[in-house]
């Protein structure tokens, strides 16, 4: 059973602009997206609007394999800002998973 | 084994913020193409370069030294790499391109000084202080690096009271126009790429060529910033024959590009896909962007030939004696 954070969502969230809850699972980006990422967007920003943390922690990779191309962004009908979220999810990685932001508290600051 | 996403987003941006650039190159390199055009420091109006043409001959050595070792190009290092990173530049003791793979790249953005002079537009260039824009640290969504970074690069704007920058790639002119407004208070800067401006003066070149290109546009240009008819009204105007791949204008497909810093058989694959449907409609490609280029080029080898526009655009206007009158700014 998945364990929800309900909270998660607010961690991702770089400012008003994040609307994975606009999403309507339609699966137009599924079908226009030239790598064929069938869990992003709609699947992975489920998880992220559910709070279902360890579920977005798994898709690491299809999160930084998207080629910001905005195609699918352009198509959608509900108007998402899929690569401004799929930047905050980076963003999210970054500083809460690898701990890079380049500020006094990242991991590799201490030769 | 590959180099962990982490750690090479790590030293990305550990080397944007210690040295002003995901890969530093050598200043002398970064502005070879001014040479012989006598360009005033500074000015209201700059031509600039964001470095991104410049830099493509040393990702692409990198890649070459890299590939055999996995899956990313900065794989030979172990996560101690980005610690070391941080003390000594790492990148500068890869192997470095020489003179003939730099040639390609430097003469894009020297080409595009040549078309604005003949246009009669007047600029100047920020040389060693023309900075690369983060584009690479924004796409990996390393915001507070990418906005102190952005911070630096306006203030050398202000320095010298510009005004104007005419951009040549489509990853710095987004930068610049579109997402620099975002993290800096007060931004004020005029930002158009050279197509538009070109577009926007009248080109009109004296020679005609012959022959049909593939169109290839990019993403970032077509979806991010609008720029779709400037390309194709100036290359109609050289008399080529425009072939639109099945997926083109604000539906274009991306080169693969983008994955390559992360996922480089991801980049790989794309860029085929892409090359089958530009090989189906012409011979020769025309691409706007480096990053494009050079992965379109590397995915067809010698099944198809691809040109910057910039190379096309000057190629239409060479026999009017374009040489060095315009590139002394007479
Ligand atoms: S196209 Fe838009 S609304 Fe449809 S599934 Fe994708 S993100 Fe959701
Ligand atoms: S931005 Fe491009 S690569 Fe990423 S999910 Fe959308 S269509 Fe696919």
């Amino acid at each position: 059973m998945a364990v929800l954070d309900p909270h998660f969502v607010d961690s991702v969230r770089l400012d008003d602009s994040f609307n994975a809850s606009a999403c309507m699972n339609c699966g137009i980006c599924t079908a226009v997206c030239p790598l064929g990422l069938e869990h992003l967007p709609r699947e992975i920003f489920a998880y992220v609007v559910l709070g279902m943390k360890e579920e977005v922690l798994r898709h690491q990779d299809t999160v930084f394999s998207c080629l910001l191309c905005k195609l699918c962004e352009v198509n959608c009908p509900a108007g998402v800002h899929i690569t401004e979220n799929v930047r905050a999810l980076r963003h999210y990685f970054d500083s809460e998973v690898f701990q890079i932001q380049g500020g006094p508290g990242d991991a590799a600051s201490h030769v | 084994m590959p180099l962990a996403t982490s750690d090479t987003v790590g030293i990305l941006a550990d080397n944007l913020r210690l040295r002003r650039s995901v890969l530093p190159i050598p200043a002398a390199n970064a502005i070879r193409w001014t040479e012989g055009l006598h360009l005033a420091r500074g000015g209201e109006r700059v031509l600039y370069t964001g470095q991104m043409y410049q830099l493509i001959p040393y990702i692409e050595q990198m890649v070459a030294t890299q590939e055999k070792l996995g899956d990313s190009w900065l794989a030979g290092f172990t996560g101690f790499g980005r610690r070391v990173n941080r003390v000594l530049n790492i990148t500068s003791f890869m192997a470095h391109p020489g003179v003939d793979e730099r040639s390609v790249y430097d003469r894009i953005p020297h080409n595009v000084a040549l078309l604005l002079r003949r246009a009669g537009v007047e600029f100047g260039s920020l040389f060693d202080e023309d900075l690369y824009s983060g584009a690479l640290i924004y796409d990996l969504g390393v915001d507070e690096v990418l906005k102190a970074h952005a911070q630096k690069v306006y203030e050398v704007f202000q320095k010298y009271g510009v005004k104007e920058a005419i951009t040549i790639d489509p990853h710095t002119t987004n930068m610049l126009r579109t997402v620099y407004p975002t993290l800096i208070p007060g931004y004020d800067l005029r930002v158009r790429s050279y197509l538009e401006v070109l577009a926007d003066l009248g080109y009109g070149p004296s020679r005609k060529l012959s022959g049909e290109v593939a169109i290839h546009d990019s993403c970032v240009f077509a979806r991010y910033e609008g720029v779709v008819e400037a390309p194709r009204q100036l290359l109609q105007q050289t008399g080529l024959t425009i072939r639109e791949p099945e997926h083109t204008g604000t539906s274009t497909w991306c080169c693969g590009g983008p994955a390559e810093s992360l996922f480089p058989k991801t980049a790989a694959a794309q860029a085929s896909r892409r090359v089958s449907e530009l090989r189906a409609v012409a011979g020769r490609g025309v691409t706007m962007c480096p990053l494009c280029f050079v992965n379109l080029q590397k995915a067809a080898g010698d099944t198809m030939q691809f040109e910057d526009i910039s190379d096309y655009l000057l190629q239409a206007c060479q026999a009017e004696g374009l040489t060095e009158e315009i590139a002394n700014g007479h």
